[in-house]
């Protein structure tokens, strides 16, 4: 099972996640990024910026 | 119709509207392919080759949708929306030009470019008015000006601690309403759902924790909202609409609209809709290719 980088805690990810799905970490809430689905890996998604919406 | 076409999605981030329309396309065995907008190079002085009919623009930075679509559109690759549609709805000061221009009732709008000009127009305008960033959105930076010492305040601040972009003041008049906005989807020439965003506080955006509850269109609604869209080009949008108290006013138009939290609410397949447009627009597309 893939980590937090934030804070270390088990992330479960759905088997159907895809590159680039965010994903929130159940303990500290920090938004994550599916970087690779196999093997999964999670990074930091990025911080909001001045123009992101929609 | 031949061969379904290709159907690129231009995107930073899979949120989960991307997944949807993924989603929809598969169900419907429609080859597609995601283009993240981190790894694209886009080569300005030939025809991008991407390996797709159209492309479905759904990047989180409205900066990057501006500038992949304007080359693509250039090249003659369609694209929902167009680059027209995102320059237009991604600034709210050319928004509210096209609404003007087409008679579309909108906020009373000032545009000023000095501190001291910009407290004149919101003094013309009267206490409360709204300053807004003309990039920008959910809801981020928006201020309720209630008073002369709130106004020096905030234009100080944009001033000095904002980009360029800041100090060209976008002063609004505030509009009463009564708790709540309205956020119309429009796909192509329709209205195909809506859904009242209701908050305690005066921003009502979902992205700020208003909540959502089914909105009837009404023919009135509909066609409001479908000359909103026309204005700014057309395509697949979302119109904010204000119930003011002498009529609705059609606040801003969304082109990369959000849509997760207006399915159920709504009882619309939205994916679904706006998949049709797609495949509908890469058919006409390649019907005037021919």
């Amino acid at each position: 099972m893939p980590k937090c980088p934030e804070c270390d805690a088990d992330v479960t990810v759905g088997v159907d996640a895809v590159k680039g799905e965010i994903v929130a970490c159940p303990d500290c809430g920090a938004e994550l990024e599916v970087t690779e689905t196999s093997p999964l890996a999670l990074a930091l998604a990025p911080e909001a910026e001045e123009d992101w919406g929609e | 119709m031949s061969s379904a076409p290709t159907v690129g999605i231009l995107l930073s981030r899979v949120r989960v509207e991307e997944k949807l329309l993924l989603e929809e396309l598969d169900r419907r065995s429609v080859p597609t392919k995601v283009i993240d907008d981190r790894e694209l190079v886009l080569e300005a002085e030939r025809k991008p080759d991407l390996g797709v009919d159209i492309v479905v623009e759904r990047c989180i930075q409205h900066s990057r949708a501006l500038y992949a679509l304007n080359v693509l559109n250039t090249w003659g690759i369609p694209t929902v929306n167009t680059f027209e549609v995102a320059d237009i709805c991604g600034n709210k000061l050319l928004t509210t030009m096209r609404l003007i221009r087409d008679g579309v009732p909108t906020p009373r709008t000032r545009l000023a470019f000095t501190p001291e000009a910009a407290t004149t127009a919101i003094e013309e305008l009267g206490y409360p008015a709204v300053l807004k960033p003309l990039v920008g959105s959910w809801g981020r930076l928006i201020s309720k000006v209630n008073d002369r010492d709130a106004a020096e305040s905030i234009l100080e601040h944009k001033d000095v601690l904002g980009t360029y972009m800041h100090s060209i003041y976008y002063v609004q008049e505030y509009v009463p309403k009564p708790g709540r906005d309205i956020r119309a989807f429009v796909v192509g020439d329709e209205t195909i759902g809506a859904i009242y965003r209701s908050s305690d506080h005066w921003i009502t955006n979902t992205a700020r924790g208003g909540k959502a509850a089914r909105c009837p269109v009404t023919p009135e609604l509909n066609d409001l909202c479908v000359r909103a869209a026309r204005a700014v080009g057309g395509g697949v949008v979302a119109i904010d609409v204000l119930e003011g108290p002498e009529g609705p006013l059609v606040n801003e138009v969304n082109y990369t609209m959000e849509f997760r939290n207006s399915i159920d609410t709504t009882g619309v397949n939205i994916p679904g809709k706006v998949v049709d447009f797609v495949l509908e627009t890469a058919r006409k597309a390649k019907q005037d290719q021919e």
